[in-house]
């Protein structure tokens, strides 16, 4: 029998019923379970069909993979695109964020909305607006007309999560800081910086999930270049090697699960209290 | 830190201290700028695009005002697409509110420590992984030698799939060319969309609430029905903006699963692309935009704006 001296249950969140644990493990075995299919499909010998069971298993897609020079030029564009889009959605949507939490101003609504126009409008929205006005105005097709669609639309994830986090935040510590002495600049950098700093990361960390992931828009601002997501359609398209796009993934999986992690340590302090809103 | 400039510093956050409407313009100009001309702009150029007209025999754009585009939008073809497209966008979202609502409730109420750690990452990866990947998984999952007509078959089932797929609107030779496999890709797809509002409205419904509201008699079902449930509206509204605007918006889904009736986003696409009727294309562009107006009217009056 285990010792009585383990961790007490956390007795303010009570216990759930039996219909809604069930019906909480369908919704993460839904999300969850197709994944293992990507991973399952990278091993298969059936390089041209979908045949489940798979027929039998092999290594050699990853060397394969490996030895693609296009997937290596997608993968390291995506990777390009996705920092530079983060950087200035950090930038723009802290901004607008200090903006609207601190001031009240006319036309604060309308403002609202244009931040969350860029994802409440479908995306091929976005994308054949960019695509008319570069053609209108003789940009041709380049890194930057990808980062440039790419950042509009993360404005808004790095806004919500710093939006979120100052509204969550006492601004009595801010006065505190402003009567104890402190200019805007000292307050800023030792007040309400640290306080951000999780929610910051948190926020650019899922722009870079949007624009790694991003495959509607970037068709109509990309041209010629390949992101990874715009590689990977192609590649569906060819008859062999499948398996090729399901090695990607696994690869791409890998290299994004630590940020997650990070992320989620990160914030978990602060919006693990029920309750702790406004 | 020197004293010199230290006394700058002061001064300048004297000076802005005594302006906040300096501040206020220096905060706000920038991604006003960027969202104002990069993307306003765009969407200018478009609806401006959707008032020329195409010539029929040079395929050359006419730079002439006219409603000829819109005319010509409004056939039964079109309607249809628009009618069907607008039909998936709500199922959608009504399937990923019933899944995403009793995940996320267990996880803000019930989940804590570790548990909670391991949904949060359940529900973060797959919004993480490639989204065309994702799609990509469902038709290896749907294929007619995939797994789950091998499983429904191994099961003795094979039949009731087989007629399942021949009803009216179902309709297709296997569940990854059938509109169950579209659906149950979209769902998939916008499902965390869905989940991490909804459990961020109900995280913030503060605790004291819940005991006053059973101090005060109520039984726990009389607690959620009068008191969670009323607040969770907001987070529901916010998530259904994502997933119908971008089951709307989403060409790639109803290309690579389900029958070939096309969706707006495909139709938008051909346009431009194949067709190179850019004036048809944006007017049907306009189509997505009006709806979700008409969308976001409604999601604001529940609350949503303050969810998000």
């Amino acid at each position: 029998m285990p010792s009585k001296t383990t961790t007490a249950p956390d007795r303010s969140k009570g216990n759930a019923g039996w219909g809604l644990k069930a019906a909480a493990w369908f919704g993460v075995l839904y999300l969850n379970l197709p994944i293992l299919f990507i991973v399952l499909y990278g091993f298969t010998t059936d390089e041209a069909s979908y045949s489940f069971p798979p027929p039998g298993l092999t290594t050699e897609w990853f060397a394969v993979t490996w030895s693609r020079q296009d997937f290596w030029d997608a993968l390291a564009l995506s990777v390009q695109v996705a920092f530079a889009a983060m950087a200035i959605a950090m930038v723009l949507g802290t901004l607008a964020a200090a903006a609207m939490y601190r001031f009240k101003f006319f036309g604060k609504e309308a403002v609202t909305l244009l931040i969350l126009l860029p994802i409440a409008l479908p995306g091929i929205v976005t994308g054949i607006s960019l695509r008319s006005a570069f053609a209108i105005g003789d940009i041709p097709f380049s890194y930057i007309t990808i980062v440039l669609g790419h950042a509009t639309f993360c404005i808004v994830v790095v806004y919500n999560n710093a939006i979120a986090r100052l509204r969550r935040s006492s601004p009595a510590l801010i006065e505190a800081s402003m009567d104890l002495g402190a200019d805007t600049f000292q307050t800023f950098r030792h007040v309400i910086l640290p306080n951000l700093a999780t929610a910051l990361l948190a926020g650019g960390m899922l722009a870079f999930a949007l624009s790694f992931d991003e495959i509607i828009v970037t068709t109509f601002t990309a041209g010629q270049q390949e992101t990874l997501p715009i590689w990977m359609f192609r590649q569906l398209a060819r008859p062999h090697q499948r398996p090729v796009t399901n090695v990607a993934a696994i690869i791409v999986m890998i290299i994004t699960f630590a940020p997650i992690l990070a992320a989620y340590y990160l914030t978990r302090d602060t919006d693990d209290v029920a309750g702790s809103g406004k | 830190m020197t004293a010199a400039t230290r006394s700058l510093s002061n001064n300048l956050s004297t000076f802005l201290y005594q302006r906040p409407r300096f501040v206020l313009i220096l905060l706000l100009l920038p991604p006003l700028l960027w969202l104002g001309i990069i993307y306003l702009g765009s969407l200018f150029t478009l609806l401006a695009q959707s008032f020329f007209s195409i010539d029929d025999f040079t395929a050359q754009v006419v730079y002439q005002p006219t409603l000829d585009t819109y005319a010509r939008l409004f056939t039964a073809t079109n309607l249809s697409i628009i009618f069907r497209t607008v039909m998936m966008a709500a199922v959608v979202t009504i399937i990923s509110g019933i899944i995403a609502f009793p995940l996320a409730y267990y996880v803000a109420r019930f989940a804590s420590g570790r548990m909670k750690a391991f949904f949060y990452i359940a529900v973060m990866l797959p919004l993480w992984s490639n989204y065309l990947v994702r799609v990509y998984s469902w038709k290896l999952i749907l294929a007619k030698e995939g797994a789950i007509h091998w499983a429904v078959n191994a099961l003795g089932l094979g039949p009731v799939l087989d007629w399942i797929l021949t009803l009216p609107v179902v309709e297709g030779s296997s569940l990854s060319t059938s509109y169950i496999g579209t659906t149950l890709t979209f769902v998939y797809i916008w499902l965390p969309f869905m989940v991490l509002p909804v459990q961020a409205a109900l995280e913030r419904v503060p605790r004291s609430l819940i005991e006053a509201s059973s101090d005060l008699g109520a039984k726990p079902n009389e607690t959620f029905r009068k008191v969670i449930f009323p607040l969770a509206i907001p987070g529901i509204a916010a998530g259904s903006i994502f997933t119908f605007s971008l089951t709307l918006g989403d060409y790639i889904i109803p290309q690579l699963i389900g029958s070939s009736r096309p969706f707006i986003g495909q139709a938008v696409y051909q346009f431009q692309g194949t067709a190179g009727d850019i004036p048809m294309a944006a007017a049907f562009a306009m189509v997505p935009i009006v709806i979700m107006a008409v969308y976001l009217t409604l999601a604001k009056r529940l609350g949503a704006f303050d969810a998000l």
